[in-house]
């Protein structure tokens, strides 16, 4: 009996012991030793859950993981990305070192720079994961930058978007092809667009957009706000919103919670005119039988705003190797070409098709992309994101001119 | 029953009122505390060590913020204003009749469905390409296309009110139809009418004047609960600016952490909306009675008596027309297709939403049911264990037990932050063990509020009687008390089910997120769920409660085959 009790013991203190110490020495580089602590884990994945397709993908790369690698994935649905950044910066100033409720987490942009800024962030660890090497960064360097701040390693590629218009060809012939033009459209048709409300992503995604066409000089958008000039480089901007504002649908008195509803509404017959932020949404939504048959997408004539996605894991995760292998599975050639199916979720991949085996690019090129869907020639020139302090000064200015009418 | 033993069940009895209170009332103080301090600056982890008045400086200068002020405390009027209203005008003129009969019936499942399907519904139903306009287009009004008008998420959150009063009806229905027997309405209906005064009238002057003070409580948490409300606000509320609670969870959640002080202050500032509406109800009370003093006195026995009935017959119809309309535009959303705007019916059907939230339902259907029936049993246990301890004590339980419905009253908002400050200052890993708790905290005053009247009318000679066949306290307690009151029971239990699995903000915030329920899931998909979508995460989220409601209406009779008087209501 006593043997028992001891052994017991034992094994109890040696359990106690070996969780933070291997937790410490965990190492990316290998990666054997990462997947066998991965396996048995539970991966929390705070990710933005507005779309269901997205959630559907995520569920499914849950199973892949736990036939796969034994790692259970649970899927916490954000409302706005915001939510898991503050929970990770109020975990470490509680000084919750070990014991973080987030494991992996959906960022790019301001929160990125905002988790980075604040030591909020476990790695290097994106480069050393095998499938890194299929996104070839060295080609592709908006894989290393993440609105304008270097990524270095501390959060990994996961998918790619850009900014993009749709429309009902039944209904509208020749699109706006520019900002300006928008703003005359709109004007000869009232109450037939509008888009998301700033914070939501979209909006704000719009707003930048609208700002780098309409400003004088793009430069200063690419680096950090400096206060004293805010109000003079967005003044263009508040014109052009000022005049479209009275135009829009519901006369700007009330504004879409995201682009599902826009999507509706374009469905609906409310409004003739959206933007997404994926190149495969109008496809999507026929295949869903959301959106007419009719619906085609298309570009601005002078670019839009593009960026990647990634996947970070804050410092005090609990089960940083099961949100690695999470990661890295989501970089493979089967999760990126099943992310790439306008059935499943139609997001553009980020790996360098140069980069696959035959076998691998077959995976892709099985994929029908539909009609609605903007080939990746069709998509023009990428604008580089601006640096991420202007989504922020971009939102908050909103708010204080719009948020009350 | 004077000499029962010290045992340990009996102490246990003893204790259970002051232990109910602590349970629930040192959480909301807590939370409260924990609310108060950083509204004043005072939160050392954020490095906030001096008490300081600049977040209510910072909180009153946000653009926008009278407007959501007032938008609350319209909600936090209108909704029982009109729900009790209604609800008084229909009983008054429906006292006695089959139509009575038939909202007794009614009233359970409009209850079931939580507050976010009912908005989903509602939003289905009226929106400009909602069913009604689709079904009235272009046949009646000429479009083609929906009309660009603000219904849902209107400016001053009329639409919000509406769905409010919706959802209150029945509950104030079901809490007015549980105090009546208590004050014997039939017998003031016939004096009043023996005097020669029409029956509505005659309800309305004899009966309301004795059951409001026994409803009063009920009517309050519905101006508390409308006033602060965040899952109704955010589906059927204004944007532009949105309502305070709204904007005080946005707050909450930025990434920038000193708005955690400045959703302190607004937490408290929707602490004083809803207290200012009470107080506000409470001057609309004296002028309820003042009127209706002047209306009796005035003597008039006949006129209006048709307009009265039909007033309240006509609304508390439309709310349950709406309600079922809202079910029924969610069904029919749930299996369509793609649906041209003014086409009736949609042009194709589909299980596509059905079969993809089917895919995903396991984990949220799982923590909802074992939520919802854990905190209902600790509810039923605990609310069972204080009425039993104020039956042997033989009195009335202290006035400190009015305490209990602290929860109610006080808006979610202003404590449930406090108490996730003390989780995260505690490294309490939010669990489903600590949802649970939260959902407690809202489940027991409801129990509490549904149960406590039928335990307390039961025939003390049943007891007395078998007292004096020698049975003692405990055997009296399981073998009769209980089995009289099983129906009352399962319907607090039912009701129990019912708040717990519409509990948004208790599973959100305290969850943390990593506690998904049926309620979260639908919320998260308001966002940016398509319709089909929505609707089957919104009719998923109403099966519990109706399952809960069922079998609470079928239990007794199948157990109480042969007894007909202990099955409960109809």
């Amino acid at each position: 009996m006593k043997a028992v009790i001891s052994a017991l013991l034992a094994s109890l203190l040696s359990c106690l012991l070996a969780l933070p110490t291997s937790a410490a020495t965990l190492e990316p580089a290998n990666w054997e030793q990462v997947l066998s602590e991965a396996r048995g884990q539970t991966v929390y994945f705070d990710a933005w859950a507005g779309d269901p397709q997205i959630n559907s993908y995520i569920a499914w790369a849950g199973q892949q993981l736990e036939s796969r690698y034994g790692v259970t994935v649970t899927h916490v649905k954000l409302s706005d990305t915001a939510e898991g950044v503050s929970r990770v910066l109020a975990e470490k100033l509680a000084g919750n070192q070990q014991e973080g409720t987030v494991d992996l987490l959906w960022v790019n942009g301001e929160n990125f720079a905002t988790m980075k800024g604040n030591g909020l962030l476990f790695g290097p660890w994106a480069e050393q994961l095998p499938n890194f090497a299929l996104v070839d960064a060295d080609g592709h360097p908006e894989m290393r930058e993440d609105f304008t701040i270097a990524v270095e390693g501390y959060e990994a590629p996961w998918t790619r978007s850009q900014l993009v218009f749709f429309y009902d060809s039944a209904t509208l012939d020749s699109p706006p092809r520019s900002m300006r033009e928008i703003l005359q459209w709109a004007q000869a048709n009232p109450g037939q667009f509008t888009y998301p409300r700033p914070p939501v992503f979209l909006g704000s995604t719009f707003l930048k957009q609208a700002l780098l066409e309409l400003a004088v000089d793009s430069a200063p958008l690419y680096r950090p706000v400096v206060p004293a000039q805010f109000a003079s480089i967005t003044a263009p901007l508040w014109d052009f919103l000022d005049a479209l504002h009275p135009q829009l649908l519901r006369a700007g008195r009330s504004f879409p919670a995201g682009g599902t509803e826009l999507r509706r509404m374009m469905g609906d017959g409310e409004i003739s005119l959206a933007v997404s932020f994926s190149p495969s949404e109008a496809n999507s939504g026929i295949a869903a039988g959301e959106l007419p048959l009719t619906v085609r997408s298309y570009v601005l004539s002078g670019g839009s705003i593009g960026n990647v996605s990634f996947l970070a894991i804050p410092f005090n995760a609990q089960a940083k190797a099961g949100a690695m292998v999470l990661a890295n599975f989501l970089l493979s050639a089967q999760a990126q070409a099943h992310a790439y199916d306008p059935q499943v979720m139609g997001s553009a991949t980020v790996l360098s098709m140069a980069q696959l085996s035959t076998s691998e690019r077959a995976l892709f090129e099985a994929i029908e992309p539909g009609p609605a869907t903007l080939t990746p020639d069709a998509l023009g020139n990428t604008l580089r994101e601006p640096h991420p302090d202007w989504m922020d000064a971009l939102e908050r200015a909103w708010i204080e001119r719009y948020g009350a009418r | 029953m004077a000499h029962a033993k010290a045992r340990p069940s009996n102490l246990a009895i003893r204790l259970a009122p002051s232990l109910v209170l602590f349970v629930l009332v040192a959480p909301v103080v807590l939370g409260l505390v924990l609310t108060l301090l950083p509204a004043f600056g005072y939160l050392p982890v954020l490095g906030g060590e001096q008490l300081t008045l600049a977040y209510f400086a910072q909180l009153f200068a946000i653009p926008g913020l009278a407007h959501s002020v007032t938008v609350s405390l319209m909600a936090g009027l209108l909704t029982p204003l009109c729900a009790l209203s209604l609800v008084l005008l229909f009983l008054a003129g429906a006292a006695g009749t089959r139509l009575e009969l038939w909202m007794r019936r009614l009233v359970a499942p409009l209850l079931a469905i939580p507050h976010a399907a009912a908005a989903f519904g509602l939003a289905f139903l009226i929106a400009p390409s909602g069913l009604f306009m689709r079904l009235i287009s272009p046949e009646l009004n000429g479009l083609i296309s929906p009309p660009d008008v603000l219904v849902v998420n209107d400016y001053w959150g009329l639409t919000m009110s509406l769905g409010l009063i919706i959802k209150e009806i029945p509950f104030l229905l079901l809490m007015a139809l549980a105090a009546l027997p208590q004050i014997q309405p039939e017998k003031r209906v016939a004096i009043a009418r023996s005097l020669g005064y029409r029956p509505c009238r005659a309800w309305l002057m004899t009966v309301v004047p004795a059951l409001y003070p026994l409803i009063r409580l009920p009517v309050y948490a519905v101006i508390a609960f409308a006033s602060a409300t965040v899952d109704v606000s955010l589906i059927l509320g204004p944007n532009l600016p949105y309502t305070l609670s709204v904007m005080v969870l946005q707050w909450f959640n930025d990434p920038d952490l000193s708005y955690r002080f400045v959703a302190a202050a607004g937490a408290l500032l929707q602490l004083g909306v809803t207290l200012v509406a009470l107080l506000l109800w409470r001057l609309i009370e004296e002028l309820g009675a003042w009127l209706g003093r002047r209306w009796i006195s005035r003597g008039e026995r006949r006129t209006g008596e048709a307009s009265l009935r039909i007033t309240g017959q006509v609304g508390v119809g439309l709310a349950v027309l709406i309600s079922v309309g809202g079910v029924f535009a969610l069904l029919i959303n749930s299996f369509a297709g793609f649906w041209r705007f003014p086409d009736n019916l949609p042009g194709a059907w589909t299980t596509q939403a059905w079969s993809r939230a089917l895919g995903e339902i396991g984990l949220p259907l799982a923590n909802t049911l074992l939520i919802a029936l854990v905190s209902t049993v600790l509810a039923i246990v605990m609310v069972i264990a204080v009425l039993e301890s104020e039956q042997r004590a033989g009195k009335r339980l202290s006035p400190s037990m009015l305490l209990l419905y602290l929860p109610l009253l006080v808006p979610q908002i202003a404590f449930l932050f406090g108490l996730i400050v003390a989780t995260e200052f505690l490294r309490w890993a939010p669990d489903i063990k600590l949802v649970i708790f939260a959902h407690l905290i809202f489940v027991l005053p409801y129990t509490f509020l549904t149960l406590a009247e039928a335990y307390r009318r039961l025939d003390p000679r049943w007891s007395q009687l078998a007292a004096t066949l020698g049975a003692s306290p405990w055997c009296i307690f399981w073998r009769v008390r209980l089995p009289l009151l099983l129906a009352p029971c399962l319907t607090a239990a039912a009701i129990a089910i019912a708040v717990s699995v519409s509990q948004y903000l208790a599973t959100q915030l305290i969850g943390a997120g990593r506690v998904p329920s049926l309620t979260t899931e639908a919320v998260a998909l308001a966002s940016g769920g398509s319709r089909g979508i929505v609707a089957v995460w919104a009719l998923l989220q109403a099966l519990i409660p109706m399952l809960g409601f069922a079998l609470a209406l079928f239990l007794p009779r199948l157990l109480w085959r042969n007894r007909r008087g202990m099955r409960g209501l109809n």
